[in-house]
């Protein structure tokens, strides 16, 4: 494999399908009845309505109300638990406690290291501990107040630095040593020779704080484990495989097949529901105990304690380039403050170091990798996972790199663009790539040129700036979270003489539209309206398995299982319509609710006639379905991580009012171009762009998982600082700036219709064009997250008074961790002739330097 | 979801039946306007009074009159809403009528009204958090517990003053009306407040505030600045109300500058005010006077937004609230 | 109705009459929710800090969770269940579901609510009228814009007017 002069490919994308992709033999693009068209999702009506039935919606006879009583410490042994006052309490049920349920669990294979109720061991503020049913909601939280329970306090680890510092207490007794969770060290290339070839080098210290997903709906599920020995629990979960894995891991001996899990639908996830938690297994657990459905709905500050929110990742990166900027090396560090459990933090490390790669061409790369276990609400996946962080510290670097070097930031961007159709140097497989047609219409949009540096001033003295920053994100991720060879999706379908057509799929819909997805595509390969299509989605019973709404892999995965169960129920209608009519099968079309010759589109029938005859013909017409993504070309340990069928592409300019006497700044509107690979629905892809600037925009200005950190009676009290909506900053309608949106259309031949995601990936590009808007404004460079007012402010400060004019964390040796990350895995890039694989083993369990 | 806990719910007719009833059941009584603050509180468990009373259905609360010598009467009840969009205040209250649009949210301010919203409970991060949150900490000593998280040494309680109408109507010497079983009395508005998080009203629990009056429209302007994170929602970390009386040439003849959501009463910006009066209100005297209010704005880490910030931005919104009186 | 004795009372909602037996502290929300079965309004908070439960009291959009259900007796509520004529929905619902105003759906009853209140008021208003109405009512899937526009349309469409989405909203630019 041969690198491309990456310069010469910007703006190459090309607007043509290739002849490769799979969907271009069925129909062309102007051809597409219903794909491409801004049709309402299958449960609009519904849910513009108030019909939607959420969890906390559902109701049972006999149902009892479940309360759970978390720790009030921040780590301490449990001496004693006390429960017997709240069993006297009328009302009061069913009581459990961690023994009922010693089975520990976990999402990732590799840190199975949750319990539903702590056994004896409190990690965070929030940890649950005991969990009480009652006939009344408030009967329960009354019970759970006369629970007693006798802690021995234990050190708190605070962060990732202490955590470096203290290899004691342990949070667990597993992973790398003393607090620290994984340790990962991927060398690719050369990375001695690529700065020796730099023309400019330069390393910068980057901190991105936390923040969570504060979906609107409150988690909560209703079990009900029946007569018949049968356990249903309805969920608001974006992952119900998974949930079902965890249920009957704990559960046991409840077998898997007696476990059926319904995703309700959904509130809002944005990840944060991409876990099995505790009140879930607790609320099954109970029902059981207690013979009567159970329901559990989780406080607003509960779900700041089940969070698994956006790491805290402390960042140094050195880049090298040449004079004309091209970049020769990258040197990558990330510490990841992983919070109480692991949670997908293994993948979420791995996430820091995958995708720098993708945007832009890095002939060499090194990255090393930490996460830290600490006594925080745990952290894990949300919007753009682990790829935000290290995406905001590289824009931000490349905008001083362009600075640097005198260079236009787009410019230096576009010079460096990943090539289609390449392999990266630490083996990511990009197919369709139109980064560099991003690029061009937001500078075009937003007037770059000419408005960039220009400093204009409002009429109330706030002074203007232009920022531009660009992403790549996943279509799903190539491996599942527990290692398996069977497909990622499955779809059935099933057709009948009453034209109905059903689709089943274990996916969830979380409002981005997956149940639609399946709707619009099964409709287009069979003609017929997708709004008349039956979808039946996330229930273990009755839908074949999909692994859930995350990673954006559902337009892809479900979409292709969807496709390809809809082509063959289509082969098996036309079979028996071109024997009725005496036409070929070939010569068939399906549209408009039809079956009909192509050549003489009069002879035909509806399409609930062709299925009744091709019933008659061929008995009960029932296809599947199912995807698994290529093979990655990755071959090294840690190369399961950031392989995916494709990549999609976002550039944005954002721009910023700054009041340089008190750093408040204000975004009056943000440009945003992404390459979708093609739109399936453009209106409702157009929701996912806005929802991204949005979530973005809040990560940038406002969001943050702040904690209080005093001392107390010789006891530490560390804690989230504001688990509320008020104070947990999220903007309003008054915060939310015009977007002009510009979806770029170049079909990946792994997408369905050539469709690739759009859920995640506009949202990383916006906090580093905050950044560089506000550096294009006043002058000052931000290198943390969020880039609050009082930070622009404190650097508008230092550079008044001479000093350096940036705010962010230390840029010397103290600024980051002293972590031994041991010997790298070596792996040759493709154009050093290397296969994927690591040249060298170094030892797993090597101990740290004293 | 977070639910009320129990109580008896009293609807008296009219003010007197009010106050005895609150005077029968002395602490265990609260009364209740709007109920977007009490309620909240009463969920997290701050206050749990078991007699509320509901002043819905008192009619002499929910008037609003122009009074024969100008000045503005308005009734306890009377709603944030119906406040905001009431022509007479929008002509001749302007710095007034921004504090209450300035209020939490559209929603919110169609159910508060305005006496709630004088009265509004002193706030503070360690204060305004669930009952579960609190007893991580150990409490704090305006509920339940000991200590002042913000100032450990401290014997007094630092919450903080958050409504936004207080320091306006503080500046502009507004004057409040209370029912007590004795009758009526009158107090200028900075006298109904004073510098304690806990006991931050000096009036008597079962005293009623019925009435609000603003000073008829005159040689006097008035205006309030807000600093805060988002645009809705959020309380002040600052309110500058500023009311400054100018002669004919111009000169200030008196000048009022309270600084609200630093202390717990909305405190007086003294060396402001003296900077101010004599002088015609220029460019350069208004940065001066901002300067002065550096020192009073004594800044607590208990708010959104950072302490430091916040007093070092407090001079610039004292004088932009300055500007706004030209 | 002094003691912590149940109160029977006969609500208005959606025009129809609702008798409910409750405690009096229970607030609006609840007893709309757990007595009514009237579940199309949510909660996200229940301190009125996210504007989910917003239902209108006399055409007044109102936070549910900070309204006692006895203040409300006697007086004409109206939830999202009351929107829709019939089986048609209201021109603001059919527009919020053309345009994909409604993701995950929970921000949307209250939006409704509020953005409806709005129309009754104001049958031509500007994008910052919107936002303004619309200021306590977050939203975290949207980032608002295609409310914004659902909201717009629909006022164009009540006002007689034959309006269709803007290409750009649709499209992009």
């Amino acid at each position: 494999m041969v690198l491309d002069d990456p310069g010469l490919k910007h703006g190459a994308a090309s607007p043509q399908a290739r002849s490769d992709a799979p969907w271009q033999h069925d129909k062309n693009k102007d051809e597409l009845e219903h794909i491409g068209k801004p049709i309402r999702k299958v449960d609009a009506r519904s849910k513009v309505s108030g019909l939607t039935q959420y969890a906390d919606d559902l109701t049972m006879p006999r149902m009892l109300h479940m309360k759970l009583l978390r720790s009030t410490m921040a780590h301490a042994e449990l001496a004693h638990i006390d429960t017997s006052k709240a069993a006297e309490v009328p009302g009061v049920k069913g009581i459990l406690t961690g023994k009922d349920m010693p089975m520990p669990f976990g999402i990732l294979p590799v840190s199975q290291d949750e319990h539903a109720l702590c056994p004896d061991h409190v990690r965070f503020v929030g940890d649950p501990i005991v969990a009480i049913a009652a006939t009344e909601e408030e009967i329960a939280w009354d019970a759970c107040r006369l629970v007693e329970v006798d802690y021995r306090e234990l050190r708190t680890i605070g962060g990732v630095h202490e955590a470096a510092a203290n290899e004691e207490p342990r949070l667990h007794d597993y992973g790398v040593r003393g607090n620290i969770h994984r340790l990962e060290n991927l060398e690719f290339g050369d990375l001695a020779d690529g700065f020796e070839r730099a023309d400019h080098i330069r390393e910068d210290t980057f901190w991105f704080e936390g923040n969570t997903h504060l979906p609107l709906e409150q988690h909560a599920s209703l079990a009900h484990f029946d007569k018949d020995g049968k356990l249903t629990i309805w969920s608001s979960t974006q992952t119900p495989h998974y949930l079902h894995r965890a249920l009957a891991r704990v559960l046991h001996p409840l077998p898997a097949n007696r476990i059926r899990v319904i995703a309700t639908p959904h509130g809002g996830g944005f990840g944060g529901k991409s876990d099995p938690f505790n009140h879930e297994i607790c609320a099954a657990k109970m029902s059981m105990l207690t013979g009567r459905p159970v329901k559990v709905v989780l406080t607003r500050e509960e779900v700041f304690w089940c969070h698994r929110g956006r790491h805290p990742v402390l960042m140094r990166s050195k880049i090298g380039v040449s004079k004309t900027g091209r970049i020769t090396a990258l040197d990558f560090h990330s510490f990841l403050d992983g919070g109480a459990y692991g949670s997908y933090g293994t993948a979420s490390t791995f996430y820091t170091g995958a995708l720098q790669t993708v945007t832009y061409a890095v002939e060499n790369y090194h990255f090393r990798g930490a996460r830290f276990f600490t006594n925080k609400a745990p952290c894990g996946p949300k919007r753009g996972h682990g790829t935000v962080q290290p995406r905001f510290a590289l824009e931000v670097q490349l905008d001083k790199v362009a600075c640097d070097l005198g260079i236009d930031p787009a410019k230096l961007r576009l010079d460096n663009l990943a090539p289609r159709e390449s392999v990266t140097a630490n083996y990511l497989r990009i197919g369709s790539m139109g980064l560099g047609a991003c690029i061009e219409k937001v500078v075009e949009g937003s007037g770059w040129h000419e408005r960039r540096g220009k400093k204009e001033v409002t009429k109330d003295g706030r002074i203007r700036g232009l920022g531009l920053a660009c992403s790549s994100y996943l279509s799903g991720a190539g491996l599942p979270i527990y290692w398996n060879g069977m497909p990622h999706s499955g779809v059935q379908l099933q057709l009948d003489r009453s034209g109905l057509c059903t689709v089943f799929c274990g996916s969830t819909d979380i409002g981005q539209g997956s149940d639609s997805v399946l709707g619009w595509i099964v409709g287009e390969v069979l003609g017929i309206n997708p709004l008349d299509i039956k979808v039946v989605t996330g229930d273990t019973d009755l839908t074949p398995v999909d692994l859930g709404s995350y990673s954006s892999r559902v337009t892809v995965m479900t979409g292709n299982a969807a496709m390809q169960a809809a082509e063959r129920a289509r082969e098996i209608v036309a079979k028996g319509v071109a024997k009725k009519i005496e036409v070929p099968a070939s010569r068939l079309v399906f549209a408009e609710g039809r079956v009909f010759d192509a050549e003489d589109p009069e002879t035909g029938m509806t399409f609930m006639e062709a299925v009744g005859i091709a019933e008659a013909q061929l008995g009960t017409i029932g296809t599947v379905g199912s995807y698994t993504p290529p093979k990655s070309a990755a071959k090294f340990r840690g190369g399961g991580v950031g392989p995916s069928p494709s990549y999609s592409y976002s550039a944005t300019v954002v721009e910023v009012e700054v009041d340089p006497e008190t750093g408040i700044y204000r975004v009056p509107k943000v440009w945003m171009a992404h390459d979708i690979g093609r739109a399936l629905n453009p209106a409702i892809a157009m929701g996912q762009i806005e929802g991204s600037i949005y979530m973005g925009l809040g990560e940038a200005m406002m969001e943050e998982m702040a904690y209080r950190d005093r001392s107390h009676k010789g006891q530490r009290i560390f804690l989230h600082k504001i688990p509320s909506m008020l104070e947990y900053k999220s903007p309003s309608t008054l915060e939310m700036p015009d977007c002009v949106t510009y979806m770029i259309e170049d079909p990946d031949k792994n997408g369905p219709f050539g469709a690739k995601e759009v859920g995640q990936g506009p949202l990383l590009p916006i906090m580093p064009a905050v950044a560089n808007a506000v550096f294009d404004a006043v002058d000052v460079r931000v290198d943390e997250n969020p880039i609050s007012c009082e930070k622009v402010f404190a650097a508008i400060q230092a550079k008044n008074e001479g000093k350096d004019a940036r705010f962010g964390p230390a840029l010397d040796a103290t600024g980051i961790p002293d972590v031994d990350f041991g010997e790298s895995l070596r792996i040759k890039t493709p154009w050093q002739g290397g296969d994927g694989t690591a040249s060298n083993a170094p030892s797993r369990t090597k101990k740290a330097k004293k | 979801m977070l639910r009320l806990p129990k109580f008896a719910y009293h609807t008296p007719k009219d003010a007197v039946e009010a106050v005895r009833i609150a005077k029968q059941y002395g602490k265990e009584a609260m009364y209740v306007a709007g109920g977007t603050d009490l309620y909240p509180n009463m969920k997290r468990r701050h206050q749990t009074p078991q007699q509320v009373i509901s002043l819905r259905d008192v009619p002499e609360l929910h008037s609003m009159e122009v009074l024969p010598d100008g000045r503005l009467q308005i009734g306890a009840m009377v709603t944030l809403t119906t406040l905001e969009h009431y022509p007479h205040l929008l002509a001749h209250y302007k710095g007034f009528a921004h504090a209450v649009r300035e209020i939490s949210t559209p929603l919110l301010r169609n159910m508060g009204t305005i006496g709630g919203n004088l009265l509004l409970d002193t706030r503070c991060t360690y204060y305004d958090q669930s009952h579960e949150w609190r007893e991580s900490i150990d409490y704090c000593m305006k509920k339940d517990g000991a200590i002042c998280w913000v100032a450990p040494g401290s014997p007094r309680c630092w919450a903080v003053q958050s409504s936004d109408t207080v320091p306006v109507v503080c500046a502009m010497e507004a004057e409040i009306e209370f029912a007590d079983e004795g009758g009526l009395r009158t107090l200028k508005a900075d006298d109904l407040y004073q510098d304690d998080g806990i006991q931050y009203l000096t009036k008597k629990p079962e005293e009623l505030l019925t009435k609000i009056t603003l000073p008829a429209p005159g040689n006097w302007k008035a205006s309030y600045l807000k600093l805060r994170r988002r645009d809705t929602y959020d309380f002040p970390v600052l309110g500058v109300g500023a009311c400054l009386w100018f002669a004919e040439d111009g000169t200030i003849e008196k000048a009022n500058v309270r600084l609200g959501g630093i202390g717990s009463y909305a405190m007086p910006a003294t060396a402001t005010e003296k900077l101010l009066v004599g002088k015609k209100l220029t460019d350069e005297l208004i940065a001066d006077a901002g300067a002065a209010a550096m020192k009073p704005a004594r800044t607590m880490d208990n708010t959104d937004l950072d302490v430091y910030w916040r007093k070092k931005v407090a001079p610039i919104y004292v004088a932009r609230a300055l500007k706004a009186c030209l | 109705m002094s003691e912590l004795n149940k109160v029977l009372a006969t609500f208005q909602v959606n025009g129809e009459p609702h008798e409910v037996a409750f405690v009096p502290h229970k607030t609006l929300l609840e007893v709309l929710r757990e007595e009514m079965a009237l579940t199309g309004t949510k909660h996200g908070c229940e301190l009125g800090e996210c504007g989910t439960c917003t239902v209108q009291i006399g055409g007044m959009p109102v936070l549910s969770c900070l309204v006692l259900a006895v203040d409300a007796v006697g007086k004409d509520v109206r939830t999202v269940e009351g929107l829709a004529i019939g089986s048609d929905l209201a021109p603001l619902q059919d527009c919020m579901a053309d345009l994909g105003g409604a993701q995950c759906g929970y921000c949307t009853p209250g939006v409704l609510m509020a953005a409806d209140a709005l129309l009754k008021d104001n049958t031509r208003p500007t994008r910052d009228e919107i936002k303004e109405a619309l200021a306590g009512n977050l939203c975290r899937c949207t980032g608002y814009i295609k409310i914004f526009e659902a909201i717009e349309l629909a006022a164009a469409r009540m006002r007689g007017e034959d309006a269709e989405p803007s290409k750009e909203s649709i499209y992009g630019s």
